[in-house]
């Protein structure tokens, strides 16, 4: 499943490229991509796991930026 | 402003009063520290958080790390008002740095800003606003002046002029009338108009450029990977030398150990490759903004790099440099007028339903003139037919000079030549060709301007027709007689021709052509405005069918790939000046936080450049 979502208070260009692997290397991901200036992450991962995919890719972002948030609707 | 900006803009406003008046009043002994120490806090203190809350979680290396350190390290070696004013300014930098950001992703989302809100959709004979994801395929919606059309469909009644700006950056407003497609997007402009619905939301035009705008950061540019990877060895790198610099010098003797830590310090100020992190990846999102705001939507960084390296630019004939349907160019009347000779050959290809029939039909407006009383097909010569009771032979110059009837050679022409003759008198000839558009000469000689160093033209037309065009357009080279399988072999064949370091665009319509689209460096596909399959295939999408705005796509690459690179050259220039001056003990922290926080604000604005129109050059 490929979804995008909506990120809030990203504010270091550097900091996305940080989430963004470490979304990437989670077990089940296929695919993620943060799209720093639209501030929107693209999710490609297992359809099974997916809700436990994003609240682990919320985690990550936390641990990087502690202000950021995926918007999860 | 956000609040959190504001929260910063007031921490900065106390920390620098308390800083100013610590220097006016220049308190005495212990008092100085504390009150250095007084002024900053308020800056200080969240950098300090973060920087301890990172290191808590694993994430060490961070610019939050590196200015504690150094403003830290400051009030250590004493010198307490350089240990406020690197925070000081830091804090200034990234206010500005947050603010510079926020407006250009601003400006970029208001290019963008192309999503339909609503649709008013008809349902069991009432008016309902809903979102344009809840209508699906088939209703019929009204979309009001003014408003914009949510979804694509077809015009069941009304008539209005639609505005395509945001879609294909054309200013001339468009007509819809009756039976004709809208795509979403567009705004109405004069009337009311009541559409049937083709696709739903997630595949309607809209949608679709959105998406690949979006997602278009996913296909990085190689100057992006250049400075993700550089970004990645650069910090560690500057401050183990930081730490080599604090404790070499000192070791063998070559000067006090406060001054050599105090360099170490303005290493680590300088070790954070935040302009460059930033200002690249936002000189190419401005870049694919800006194009996709002049109709022009390029899939990645990568293409855009890629094109703006145009060395070899390959035009598929047929509806991209001409308008793809078969017209009358002109008319070579002999002894009759011209609408005699039209009329006459329209007659006598009445009941054929050839394109190059039709056209002549079109162009002598007989639609509803009488049949003839007889007519013969010859398979391969053209038509014998008894119009009016007179013998009329229309086709090729060998059906006529097989008829024994002398006549001009008109073949070297650009385009199919019929010739008319009646009662074995020949009365002229007629020129049949496809209608180059008025722009593609003045498109292809900018492209040369450019510095694209071959344009090709690839034609399924006979040499002739094909070169014949080829002159008018101003092209560099023509592959003529090509089957539509063989431009994939040829455009490999043309492939060669690329100067190192050049790349090969192809340009299409779109139709048929998805191979070589995918084969050349950059396929771009030309007024596929709603064509699925192209907007699938291509790399770069045109979004009409004007030549000129390819042109515009390797201007707009270029700009975008030079001020990339300015930034590069400008951030790590300055930052290794200020290394390489910091050894020989010729900088201060004043000069590390401008060459870390100035830099960026400066190439972020430079970036923000991206955001301005590009107009072709006349």
């Amino acid at each position: 499943m490929k979804k995008t979502f909506d990120m809030t208070d990203l504010e270091c260009a550097h900091c996305a490229a940080k989430m963004e692997n470490a979304i990437r290397a989670l077990d089940g991901v296929t695919g993620a991509s943060i799209n720093f200036f639209a501030q929107k992450l693209t999710l490609e991962a297992e359809d099974a796991r997916f809700d436990d995919i994003v609240a682990q890719a919320q985690k990550i972002c936390r641990k990087v930026e502690p202000d950021c948030r995926i918007v999860v609707r | 402003m956000s609040p959190k900006q504001k929260r910063t803009l007031r921490r900065i406003a106390l920390s620098a009063a308390l800083f100013v008046a610590t220097l006016l009043f220049a308190p005495k002994g212990l008092l100085r520290p504390a009150a250095f120490l007084l002024a900053y806090l308020p800056v200080g203190l969240p950098v300090l958080s973060k920087a301890v809350g990172n290191i808590r979680r694993g994430q060490v290396f961070d610019e939050n790390l590196l200015m504690a350190l150094a403003s830290v390290g400051a009030f250590a070696c004493g010198e307490y008002a350089e240990g406020v004013a690197v925070m000081l300014f830091y804090q200034v930098g990234e206010l500005f740095e947050s603010l510079a950001v926020a407006h250009s992703r601003r400006s970029i989302a208001a290019l963008m800003d192309i999503r339909p809100d609503f649709a008013n959709v008809e349902r069991d004979g009432q008016l309902l606003q809903v979102s344009p994801e809840q209508v699906a395929v088939g209703e019929v919606i009204l979309v009001k002046p003014g408003e914009r059309v949510p979804l694509d469909g077809v015009v069941l009644e009304g008539a209005s002029a639609l505005d395509t700006t945001a879609l294909t950056g054309e200013s001339l407003p468009r007509s819809a009338q009756e039976g004709d497609e809208v795509l979403s997007g567009c705004i109405n402009l004069t009337a009311v108009i009541r559409l049937r619905t083709t696709k739903c939301f997630e595949a309607s035009t809209v949608s679709r450029i959105l998406e690949l705008v979006e997602h278009s950061g996913a296909k990085k540019a190689k100057t992006e990977h250049f400075i993700t990877r550089f970004a990645r060895w650069y910090t560690p790198a500057v401050v183990v030398c930081a730490l080599v610099l604090a404790l070499l010098p000192p070791i063998l003797g070559l000067g006090t150990w406060q001054q050599w830590v105090g360099r170490a310090l303005i290493f680590l100020v300088v070790s954070c490759p935040c302009a460059l992190v930033i200002s690249v990846p936002l000189s190419f999102f401005g870049g694919i903004g800006g194009a996709s705001r002049q109709g022009i939507l390029v899939k990645g960084g990568n293409y855009l790099e890629a094109l703006a390296k145009a060395d070899v630019v390959v035009f598929d004939k047929t509806g991209t440099l001409t308008h793809g349907v078969f017209q009358v160019l002109e008319v070579y009347p002999e002894g009759i007028s011209r609408q005699e000779l039209l009329t006459l050959t329209a007659r006598a290809e009445h009941f054929s339903d050839h394109p190059i029939a039709r056209s002549v039909r079109a162009e002598a407006n007989a639609h509803d003139l009488p049949a003839p009383t007889q007519a013969e097909e010859l398979p391969g010569l053209g038509i014998r037919a008894q119009v009016d009771a007179r013998t009329v032979l229309v086709g090729s110059r060998p059906l006529l000079t097989q008829a024994g009837i002398p006549c001009p050679d008109r073949d070297a022409l650009a385009g199919t030549v019929i010739y008319t003759a009646a009662d074995g008198v020949y009365l002229g000839c007629i020129l049949i060709g496809d209608r180059i558009k008025d722009n593609a000469p003045r498109a292809i000689a900018a492209l040369k301007r450019a510095g694209v160093s071959q344009t090709v033209m690839l034609s399924g037309d006979s040499e002739q027709a094909a070169y014949a065009a080829a002159r008018t357009l101003g092209l560099n080279q023509v592959r003529a007689r090509l089957l539509p399988g063989d431009k994939v072999a040829e455009a490999e064949r043309l492939m060669e021709l690329r100067r190192p370091g050049g790349t090969l665009v192809f340009v299409g319509d779109g139709i048929n052509d998805a191979p070589v689209l995918a084969r050349a460096d950059v396929g771009v596909a030309m007024g596929a405005l709603g064509s699925d399959a192209a907007i699938e295939a291509a790399d770069v999408v045109l979004m009409d069918d004007d030549p000129a705005k390819l042109t515009l796509a390797v201007v707009i690459a270029r700009k975008t790939l030079s001020i990339a690179r300015q930034n590069i050259v400008l951030a790590l220039g300055v930052k290794l000046l200020v290394l390489g001056l910091t050894v020989f003990g010729l900088s201060n922290l004043w000069l590390a936080v401008f060459a870390d926080v100035g830099v960026s604000v400066l190439a972020i604005c430079n970036a923000g450049r991206m955001l301005a129109p590009v107009r072709l050059p006349e």
